[in-house]
């Protein structure tokens, strides 16, 4: 079980990897959780609870004290301006494998709830030079060391964990777009319109986390899944990859697991045999997104149409 | 209003009567451009209330363009405020008699130029609901926390330098315009703040003006160029500069005394002002104009030689945009119609007489304002990574009609509250005035 919500505790690299299956203490704020759960119970006074340690206790349904939108709110807000104690993620993401499936795009929209040309996650062509060959980049956001954006938001709306991770508050954020302006990657975009959602997913509880539900007039951007971390898992993009492009993990463990094959290894080790390397180096921003050069290719180049539509 | 015996004509001397007629009477005409200016506010005011509804997706900004000519247009505006600080303070620090006219003149420019310049800005962001939240939660390391503090303390002492002058002026008003309605008598009386204008009312003055006169100074530099800094902290190509700062400031001053010679021409016109805005004023004007442009020409040639000897990566790619790309028409516009054209036909004479002039300057206010959209837009197209898997209106930045017509709101608020001052109160220093030309007469008198 993973233990990462614990405090004082951390947990183990080998929770982490096993906690796939299993939820963690975080989702027990989830009100959608437990009312899921209570429908499952069937019966008729008793219902089924998640417990803060991972347990299945049943309680009455007349002494279920359901926590208010707003408190799971002010939860989340809480905790999400924390961070995992102990942790400090990373991702390699291996060029020399991956073949444009965007099987990571698809899940990281779905999951935040993003328009179809919107991209917390963009896969790119890229071609170094003009005697080189093309090939396919998943580009994130780099969760920067030094991150720029982090720097110049007026509001602490946007804000780095003690984790590493780079998150945004759409609580809080006014919407001034000085972040895109200084990310160097093109990692953040804005809400210019109002998100398409019935009035019911409007009024859902923020989650900071997820950046869900996204709002008009805020900026976003990829968050590392920092709510499936939370719960142990591994991030959308990286769980969802067919091709074995992604490995994420915990540099303080120096381990890094691959989410195609489920192999772990260590981090240091895959940067170092593989020639790993960060963007833009130079521009002094310390990304913690590493990536593995593009060679062996195993498929060849396919260009696709990188245009989606006329206008929106 | 009350057009008819406005005030005791006798007591009033020859400069009281010619400086204090404009405001005793308003013209059809001026009654015609108010009411153009309040049209064209309503049109901006529906395009705003659309944005409000529908988010900033009406305006043609994007991902890759998050902003366009809102924040353009507010350095712009931010640009021609810095006019009062340069007439108002450097040229009187220096003790230059000529400039007195002209004080009013800008500094009213200057305070509704950053008045508006904050408004722009409210209408850029996202969540202008939130506006609080920038004092409320206001982060010291942001640049932009910089600008809202410099920004609105430039307002107060713009206000207070076109405030204090103005003291004796209202006085003489409420003594004089016994014609008006009551509420702008009212307002004279409660803004003379007892002015009788003795000798110690006058010290005080006088040492507060000094004081504020100093105090506006650093503000006024600060204010452009943190506003540079707005650009010039991001790794940007085209923005990544160490002289955007004083850049800023140089070509702050040209957009400035360009809008005060037009704004000199509309006076001088409208209120019958010849006496007072001299063809030897837009001669001075002029040369002061030149000599901003001169010094702006020379840091434009910093900003653009020197990373275009090198041309690096992706400076080197905006660059080549900016000289023979998309972008090519309108640069060589701003830099040879909007900056050199103007200093060779202002080094001489007839083109420094009021009519040339002004056409000049009309052309030196395009120019400048088109150079700010050249700033602000191309560099948010050079990225780091390419620009891919985003629709065809993603790659590039039109502005769209609601923000058009929003920025023109903008621009005719600035005239309105300009417009409305010169109604209400006289645009050139009237005791002032009488006191410099009492001197003059004076000198003249025991020979010096």
């Amino acid at each position: 079980m993973g233990k990462i919500n614990d405090k004082g505790k951390g947990s183990s690299r080998r929770d982490f990897l096993k906690s796939g299956i299993t939820f963690g203490a975080g989702a027990i704020a989830g009100a959608g959780l437990v009312s899921a759960i209570a429908n499952a119970g069937g019966k008729e006074n008793k219902v089924k609870v998640l417990t803060g340690d991972g347990k299945i206790a049943e309680v009455n349904a007349s002494e279920l004290n359901m926590i208010s939108p707003g408190e799971v709110q002010e939860k989340n807000q809480k905790q999400g301006r924390i961070g995992l104690p102990g942790k400090k993620f990373v991702m390699v993401i291996d060029l020399s494998r991956c073949q444009n499936a965007r099987k990571c795009m698809a899940a990281c929209n779905a999951a935040h709830e993003l328009q179809p040309y919107q991209h917390h996650i963009n896969t790119l062509q890229m071609q170094d030079s003009a005697d080189s060959a093309p090939y396919y980049m998943p580009k994130p956001c780099f969760h920067c060391d030094n991150p720029p954006c982090v720097k110049v938001c007026p509001v602490d709306a946007t804000f780095k964990r003690q984790d590493g991770i780079v998150l945004i508050d759409n609580e809080r954020c006014i919407g001034c777009r000085f972040c895109i302006s200084a990310c160097p990657y093109s990692a953040r975009m804005f809400q210019w319109f109002e998100p398409e959602m019935t009035e019911e997913q409007k009024n859902r509880p923020y989650n900071i986390e997820l950046n869900v539900p996204q709002k008009r007039g805020t900026v976003t951007k990829c968050l590392f899944s920092a709510d499936r971390l939370r719960v142990g898992k591994l991030p959308y993009c990286v769980s969802s990859c067919p091709n074995g492009v992604y490995y994420f993990g915990d540099k303080n463990e120096d381990a890094v697991t691959n989410g195609t094959t489920g192999e772990t290894v260590l981090f240091s080790e895959l940067i170092r045999n593989n020639a790993g390397y960060t963007y833009f180096e130079d521009l002094g921003t310390k990304p913690q997104v590493y990536y593995l050069p593009p060679k062996d290719r195993r498929t060849p180049f396919k260009p696709v149409e990188d245009s989606l539509g006329e206008k929106i | 209003m009350t057009n008819e015996v406005p005030f005791a004509m006798g007591e009033a001397s020859e400069i009281q009567k010619d400086l204090i007629m404009p405001v005793m009477k308003v013209s059809f005409k001026e009654k015609l451009w108010t009411r153009l200016l309040m049209v064209i506010i309503l049109v901006a005011t529906f395009a705003y209330i659309k944005q409000l509804t529908t988010g900033l997706g009406v305006t043609a900004m994007r991902d890759y363009s998050a902003w366009g000519i809102y924040i353009s247009h507010f350095v712009f505006l931010v640009a021609v405020s810095l006019i009062g600080a340069l007439v108002t303070a450097i040229l009187k620090l220096l003790k230059i008699k000529w400039a007195t006219p002209l004080t009013r003149i800008s500094e009213i420019i200057s305070v509704a130029a950053v008045l508006f310049a904050a408004i722009t800005i409210v209408v850029d962001m996202g969540r202008p609901d939130r506006l609080l939240y920038v004092f409320i939660h206001g982060r010291i390391q942001s640049p932009i926390i910089w600008d809202v503090t410099v920004v609105n303390t430039y307002l107060i002492i713009s206000l207070i330098l076109l405030y204090l002058p103005l003291i004796p002026d209202i006085a003489l008003l409420r003594d004089t315009l016994t014609g008006k309605p009551n509420w702008q008598r009212k307002l004279y009386t409660l803004l003379a703040v007892n002015w009788k204008g003795t000798a110690e009312q006058k010290k005080v003055l006088n040492r507060a003006i000094g004081i504020m006169l100093v105090l506006v100074l650093p503000v006024a530099f600060s204010i452009h160029t943190v506003t540079s800094w707005l650009f010039a902290v991001n790794m940007r190509a085209g923005w990544n500069s160490t002289i955007f700062g004083p850049y800023f400031v140089s070509g702050a001053f040209v957009v400035g005394a360009a809008a005060v010679i037009v704004a000199m021409y509309v006076y001088r016109k409208t209120q019958k002002l010849q006496d007072y805005i001299t063809d030897y004023h837009f001669d001075m004007m002029g040369k002061l104009l030149v000599l901003t442009m001169v010094i702006y020409f020379y840091f434009n040639i910093n900003e653009f030689l020197v990373p275009g000897y090198k041309m690096e990566r992706l400076e080197g790619s905006e660059l080549l945009e900016l000289f023979m790309g998309g972008h090519a028409p309108v640069f060589w516009i701003t830099q040879i119609a909007g900056l050199i054209l103007p200093i060779l036909l202002l080094v001489f004479k007839p083109m420094r007489k009021p009519l040339p002039i002004m056409l000049i300057s009309l052309v030196v206010i395009a120019g400048s304002w088109l150079k700010r959209v050249l700033i602000v837009i191309p560099a948010q197209f050079h990225p780091q990574f390419p620009i891919q898997n985003v629709p065809k209106n993603f790659h590039y930045y039109h502005p769209t009609f609601f923000e058009l017509a929003i920025t023109m709101g903008i621009v005719a608020g600035v005239l309105l509250v300009i417009t409305v001052f010169s109604r209400l109160f006289p645009i050139i220093l009237v005791v002032e005035t009488e006191e410099e030309r009492h001197c003059k007469i004076d000198n003249k008198a025991t020979g010096r």
